[in-house]
């Protein structure tokens, strides 16, 4: 069903390139596909058109047609275009300036408001040491506050204690009398739909009353169309200023996030990733972004290559290639190198179309290997590592020791590197042109 | 109020802007492909889903080729299409006459409305005159015992609850042996919500399946997908994996209360051969209703 953006988009530029260049019918059939994987996504369809509108006219504009990489290029742009939209990352409750200060969450019935509000509850009081208390206004659904009451516990903070047949607003005076000693008030409320006229008129008396610090808006991730309209109609009935968005462990692409941002133009501040307590994460825009175009990260992993990957260092390597020499200090560096820019496991699943081979290997094992591996070189002197051919059984047997790996694993390695440099022997009789497109294939810059 | 009435006055917002639409998309009284483009974002924005959005308005537009139409018959052609695609699968959900209890479960991702739905099936299925008992199988949320206890009282009907964090599966055996003792024809099953993507959890659930079919080989009689009406796309792998693990037959859609109209079901419907059993349009204890696709048609367009 989801096909991803960036397949997608290799096919189209694939068949494309055969012409050699690109027409404005052709950016026309790009732009249909991106439109596609939004709509997929639960981006709502106001937000996809004028997104696609921004996203043609960035394209003429960096002139797309005549790059030589249109289909990196236009994910790119693609991708910029949404992090802007989806905003800043680490933003903090405002929960400093006043004491206690009142943090107030809203949502549609079975958004995760309950669960959020604990969760938060428990990451103010672990990161930010606060003493918190929390208080639930949901007289509606059954045993609403005895739910939060026993996930309060789980969260080791306080809970106001029950009282039946209280009303809300009074809930809330005995609440913030209650909280005087407390560093924070987190109050749950009940959830209701926006169209509900009266319990959104209950919702602006609970925040004229408590004069919150924070209106957080909870939201399942899996909301799909709808979202805009909800969060406008939460936007427009009390001052919203933070998201939540919760669920973020289903496969949801997550394009409400887009939703919640253009109407209430408010930060995500964390997302709710599992059910326990500790299952709250900040927001990264960059991560989400490539969530929403199911296309692994692309961007990111490129700019790390680049990051990572010095054009001096590059350069080198190309020379080094040339001559046919490629000794272990470049081999190490290389496994360094990619070492920085993450775990095997995460870089296969920032490119695209291997991110099945993410879930058929075990990356884990590899990890480990590429560890060993290290350590085995590392073991060796400098002398070793620049002439391999130095290597005789006594050598090996301490780089064994030293490595505490086995001299059949030092074996192998060096069989490894007689294969790389061999390889590496038959590309340096590729002419500069087929090198280069090659060093560019694997990610490295320009030489 | 009748819940037709009532669906349709909740669903009036969107529904007058799917029928305004459709005066706009007929230019010349022809339906051209701008309009029927028109058209397929129309149903997109309501949660169609790009697919189904697009097989529907090719659907209506195949119907009136190079032919003059009014938005009157434009209207009538989508409710007929709409109404056509989901009647396929479309049965109503009954008691099967079985030696034993008849057993249905409900399941479903976190906060959907499947407590709220057990509770007010049970009361359905009461005012028919059915022996019902609700077992509260979700014995992983917080207080979810506590909620559906309070529905079994409104409802008027016997709760069955486990002793605290017992294996679920454990206690569904153990309450059929007793709804069958104390004579009970349905014994509904309120499990925990998960989602989907968790295999583990998938998997007890398909633990507790496997175990009600040593008690009677042909229960569960029904896996009820609890569904909201505000999921999107998501909904598709919600009903595979469920389907795959539980063998979901059919769907109940809740919240459709508010401004969402709960179009992807069209899709889970024809894709998955579900029919939508049952429609939440309230907070009350009657507000859950048996679907009509013509009714459901005439209320969304």
């Amino acid at each position: 069903m989801f096909e991803s953006l960036s397949t997608r988009m290799t096919g189209i530029f694939r068949s494309l390139r055969g012409r050699g260049v690109l027409r404005e019918e052709d950016l026309d059939q790009v732009l249909r596909d991106i439109r596609i994987a939004l709509l997929e996504a639960d981006v709502s369809l106001p937000l996809a058109r004028s997104f696609l509108a921004q996203v043609k006219a960035d394209a003429v504009g960096q002139n797309l047609i005549n790059s030589l990489s249109p289909d990196q290029l236009i994910v790119k742009i693609v991708h910029d275009h949404l992090i802007t939209l989806l905003g800043q990352q680490g933003y903090t409750l405002n929960v400093d300036k006043q004491k206690p200060a009142v943090v107030v969450f809203a949502g549609l019935q079975g958004s995760g408001k309950t669960t959020g509000a604990a969760k938060i509850a428990h990451f103010l009081k672990t990161k930010g040491q606060k003493n918190v208390l929390l208080a639930s206004t949901d007289i509606y659904r059954p045993a609403a506050r005895e739910q939060l009451a026993i996930l309060g516990q789980q969260a080791g903070v306080d809970t106001l204690p029950i009282i039946e047949g209280e009303a809300p607003l009074a809930i809330v005076k005995r609440a913030l009398q209650a909280a005087m000693a407390y560093d924070v008030l987190g109050i749950d409320t009940a959830g209701r739909l926006h169209v509900d006229d009266g319990l959104m008129e209950e919702l602006q008396s609970i925040v004229a009353l408590s004069k919150p610090a924070e209106i957080v808006l909870v939201m399942d991730a899996m909301t799909g169309q709808d979202a805009l309209g909800v969060a406008e109609a939460f936007a427009k009935a009390v001052p919203l200023t933070s998201l939540m968005l919760s669920r973020m462990d289903s496969d949801a692409r997550g394009g409400a996030a887009l939703s919640l941002r253009a109407a209430t133009g408010c930060p995500i501040a964390f997302l709710g990733t599992g059910e326990k307590i500790t299952d709250l994460t900040p927001f990264f825009p960059d991560r989400l972004a490539g969530r929403i175009l199911g296309m692994g990260d692309v961007v990111s992993l490129v700019e790390k290559a680049q990051s990572v990957v010095s054009e001096k260092e590059a350069r080198d390597m190309e020379k080094k290639l040339r001559r046919g020499q490629f000794d272990f200090n470049d081999m190490l560096s290389q496994m360094r190198q990619m070492r920085n820019m993450g775990s095997i496991g995460s870089l296969l699943g920032m490119i695209p179309g291997l991110g099945q081979l993410k879930e058929q290997m075990n990356t884990e094992e590899a990890n480990q290997k590429m560890r060993q591996t290290e350590a085995i070189i590392c073991a060796m002197t400098p002398k070793e590592r620049r002439d391999p051919k130095l290597l005789n059984a006594s050598r090996k047997i301490r780089i064994a020791k030293g490595s505490g790996r086995s001299v059949q694993d030092v074996n192998v390695l060096l069989k490894q590197h007689l294969q790389m440099s061999q390889m590496m022997k038959s590309l340096g009789r590729m002419n500069k042109h087929q090198l280069r497109q090659m060093g560019r294939s694997l990610g490295f810059p320009k030489g | 109020m009748s819940w037709f009435a009532r669906l349709k006055s909740r669903l009036s917002k969107s529904s007058g802007k799917i029928h305004r639409g459709l005066v706009s998309f007929v230019t010349g009284g022809v339906l051209d492909e701008a309009g029927r483009q028109e058209l397929e974002d129309t149903l997109i924005a309501a949660d169609f889903g790009v697919t189904q959005a697009a097989a529907l308005s090719l659907a209506v537009a195949k119907r009136h080729r190079g032919q003059d139409v009014s938005p009157e018959t434009l209207t009538q052609s989508l409710r007929d299409v709409l109404t056509d695609t989901l009647s396929v699968h479309a049965r109503p959900l009954v008691v099967p006459a079985v030696s034993g209890p008849a057993v249905f479960f409900l399941v479903g991702v976190n906060g959907n409305g499947k407590t709220t739905s057990a509770g007010k099936l049970a009361a359905y299925f009461q005012g028919l005159g059915v022996r019902v008992a609700l077992v509260a199988a979700d014995t992983f949320r917080a207080a979810a015992v506590d909620q559906l206890r309070v529905w079994a009282q409104r409802a008027g009907v016997p709760l069955y609850e486990g002793k605290d964090k017992q294996d679920p599966a454990s206690l569904v055996y153990e309450s059929y042996a007793r709804a069958k003792a104390e004579g009970i024809q349905l014994m509904l099953v309120d499990t925990a919500g998960r989602l989907h993507t968790k295999q583990d959890l998938m998997e007890s659930l398909g633990k507790m399946v496997r175990v009600m079919k040593k008690q009677d080989d042909t229960a569960p009689h029904e896996v009820i997908l609890v569904l909201d009406a505000t999921t999107g796309q998501a909904a598709h792998t919600q009903a595979k994996l469920f389907k795959d693990h539980a063998g979901i037959t059919g769907l109940i859609v809740t919240k459709l209360d508010g401004t969402a109209r709960g179009g992807v079901v069209v899709a889970l419907s024809s894709d998955y051969a579900l029919p939508v059993f049952m429609i939440g349009v309230g907070e009350s204890l009657e507000d859950l209703q048996p679907f009509d696709p013509k009714e459901y048609a005439e209320a969304l367009i």
